[in-house]
């Protein structure tokens, strides 16, 4: 079943198209990573699925029909922009925003108590948000996303300002959502993170998608025919290598269009060299973002 | 519970605990009371000295020789200026003024003394006057003589166009609560719209906005808004109303029985209940829109400014709304929304609105509270997100279109 299905949607400030016909689905049980660089339409994205924004054109369904404000209940939202009421201590502030999700007082009560506990915050529960660190209002504000068992999960950047401790166990509770049946989407600009945690990727630059599927396909398409080795000795001449590239202890030879890695192997070992690491050379989402959205930079004339 | 009724009652306890919520309700009433103690208390610190003090004066026309004791104060005659003046620097007398020869047909009196003020005292010119008085009726009989000193006490009866006596009738003691009520009414109206403006801006400031937004509509969270705090804005109004009630009873007690003869009409309730929602929701909606446009509530206070000054048109002009209650001007101030809580307030004190007045004054704000509320949840829909930037004009027009 989907999750969310979006459709077509354009939304333009002025004579700015800030979101330009961008359509993707996520699917249940699965976490869905948007990047993009800065001003690329991510936010705005995420703002007209939980019908903040309204989209100029297009529709958006989540969970099988349009956004109403009951269905508002069964998303989970962690705005990149966030914020608690100051001088609210932390298990009203999270029953507060726990009753605008429909949930009983009492329910959320004892879910906050859980979630509390779990992150190592239940003696906090009556500080004041002002009392508390940047990082530890954060976790709050994760708390007050979930406290409702929400069936979809949004994340704009939800691991910044977090130590790498409360990072880690914000991805180990999206992992545990995930494997539940929950679907998240989750933007950032840690690729890490979404190598780490994501099954499928949606890159937006200038309001467009220029890459979206599943993470092992798009890598599988910016792959450049290369090959990692670590071996004993001089590799010397071989032939259809193209270029080399050292690396601490191994090197990336880039073969021509003629040669397969197999072809390679074989003449590596006809020459007697003792191959002791062999890989296809995969390029990191962090080198396919920069390689897209540089390419998409360079063909801009308006940057230039 | 309605999402905008949670909304709406966290609001209302936010507000009402505030510190500043407090002080101000709080602070009505106490410093009313302490007025009415100072108001006992002080006159009784700076009343005029029991011994009988001596004013001279010259009289330059010849019939001024009798009644020269008036109250606490003796009249001395001198034959010349000269004299007076020894005496008065002497100290012997406290001034002295000489009735020119032509007083009858000028009323000319020359005073000299040797304090620096604005004007005589009261109590000085009052027994100057009834020396003269006394004198220049002499030969008649003493209570014509009083009568002459105090020549009437009015005492005036409203009638109907029927000629009968109407249920509601004029003078001080029918003004005092409307005036009141106008000035409590504005305030009230005021700072509820203005806890708004807060509010709005520290969402903002705080980052609140888009956490309450994925959970409610724009819609129900203004709603919300202008609902919690209009009744906490209530909540201060009935404080201060049943304090006044009290105050006003203490206040009765003390300077003869003004206020006990004060009959307020059911009307005058219903219209000044009425008023008030319609009031605060008018003002609320458009301080919604400020506070959504402006980056920071300090910024969204000086444009609301804006606002508030027309509210208070009605108080600038309200003597010349006494003096006219039925003027064109007047009826005008009626139908404009804005200005129409406090002008209608005061006109109920003093004469009677026709209906249709009432129904179309009221009409008027009702629609334009509706329009107020869509163009502000159409500003709330685009700048509520938009941080550390204010829209021009052109941007917001843009956005009642396109939002």
């Amino acid at each position: 079943m989907l999750s969310v299905e979006v459709n077509h949607i354009t939304k333009t400030y002025g004579n700015r198209a800030v979101v330009n016909d961008v359509s993707f689905t996520v699917n249940q049980g699965e976490i869905l990573g948007l990047i993009g660089p800065n001003g690329a339409g991510k936010t705005t994205t995420i703002r007209m699925i939980m019908d903040i924004i309204k989209p100029d054109s297009g529709d958006i369904k989540i969970l099988g029909e349009k956004l109403t404000e009951t269905s508002k209940n069964s998303i989970g939202y962690l705005p990149e922009e966030r914020g608690l009421y100051r001088k609210l201590n932390v298990i009203d502030s999270v029953i507060y925003f726990a009753s605008l999700k429909g949930m009983d007082n009492q329910l959320a009560r004892t879910r906050a108590d859980d979630l509390l506990k779990r992150v190592e915050m239940l003696a906090h529960k009556n500080k004041k948000i002002e009392e508390l660190s940047r990082g530890m209002g954060q976790i709050i504000q994760v708390i007050v996303t979930v406290i409702h068992d929400p069936k979809l999960i949004i994340l704009d950047e939800p691991t910044a300002s977090l130590d790498p401790v409360n990072a880690q166990l914000l991805k180990d509770m999206m992992l545990e959502l995930r494997n539940q049946g929950k679907s998240v989407i989750m933007s950032t600009h840690r690729m890490n993170e979404i190598e780490e945690m994501c099954d499928r990727i949606l890159m937006i630059n200038k309001g467009q998608v220029v890459l979206y599927g599943g993470l092992a396909d798009i890598k599988s398409r910016f792959r450049n025919n290369s090959v990692i080795v670590e071996c004993d000795g001089d590799l010397g001449k071989i032939e259809g290598v193209m270029q080399r590239h050292n690396q601490k202890r191994a090197i990336e030879l880039v073969l021509d269009t003629t040669t397969t890695p197999q072809q390679l192997l074989e003449r590596l070992i006809k020459k007697g060299i003792v191959v002791n690491r062999f890989e296809l050379s995969t390029p990191s989402l962090n080198e396919i973002f920069i390689k897209v959205v540089g390419d998409e930079h360079e063909q801009d004339p308006a940057v230039s | 519970m309605n999402k905008t009724l949670l909304l709406a009652k966290h609001e209302l306890f936010t507000t009402i605990k505030r510190r500043a919520f407090i002080i101000l309700t709080l602070a009505f009433p106490v410093l009313a009371l302490l007025g009415l103690l100072a108001a006992q208390v002080i006159p009784g610190m700076i009343k005029p000295t029991a011994k009988v003090e001596n004013i001279g004066y010259v009289d330059e026309v010849g019939i001024f020789n009798e009644n020269t004791a008036q109250g606490k104060i003796d009249f001395v005659s001198f034959h010349t200026e000269e004299e007076a003046k020894g005496a008065l620097l002497n100290g012997d007398i406290k001034e002295y003024f000489v009735i020119a020869p032509n007083y009858i047909s000028t009323g000319l009196i020359q005073r000299y003394t040797l304090k620096n003020e604005v004007e005589p005292g009261g109590t000085t010119q009052t027994a100057i006057r009834n020396f003269l008085l006394s004198n220049l009726l002499k030969g008649n009989a003493e209570d014509i003589i009083e009568r002459a000193k105090t020549p009437m006490n009015i005492l005036s009866t409203t009638l109907t166009r029927t000629g009968e006596i109407a249920s509601r009738q004029g003078g001080f003691a029918a003004l005092i609560l409307p005036y009141i009520f106008s000035i409590l009414l504005m305030m009230s109206i005021f700072f509820s719209s203005g806890y708004l403006l807060q509010g709005l801006g520290e969402e903002k400031e705080n980052r609140v906005m888009e956490i309450l937004l994925s959970s409610v509509s724009p819609k129900q969270l203004l709603a919300g808004k202008v609902i919690g705090l209009g009744a906490a804005g209530l909540v201060q109004i009935i404080a201060w109303l049943i304090s006044a009630n009290f105050l006003m009873r203490m206040a009765s007690a003390n300077f003869g029985n003004v206020i006990g003869v004060l009959n307020i009409s059911l009307d005058f309730w219903i219209l000044g209940i009425i008023y008030f929602i319609l009031g605060y929701l008018f003002l609320a909606v458009i301080m919604a829109g400020v506070g959504s446009i402006s980056p920071t509530s300090r910024e969204g206070q000086q444009v609301s400014t804006l606002f508030t000054i027309p509210v208070v048109i009605p108080i600038y002009f309200m003597p010349l709304i006494m003096e006219h209650p039925e003027s064109i001007g007047v009826k005008i101030l009626t139908f404009i929304p804005i200005t129409a809580p406090i002008t209608v307030i005061v006109r109920l004190g003093l004469s009677e609105i026709p209906i249709w007045e009432l129904a179309v004054s009221i009409l008027i704000l009702i629609l334009s509270i509706i329009g107020c509320f869509i163009l502000a949840t159409k500003l709330f829909r685009t700048y509520l997100l938009m941080y550390g930037k204010r829209p021009g004009f052109k941007e917001i027009l843009r956005s009642f279109r396109n939002a």
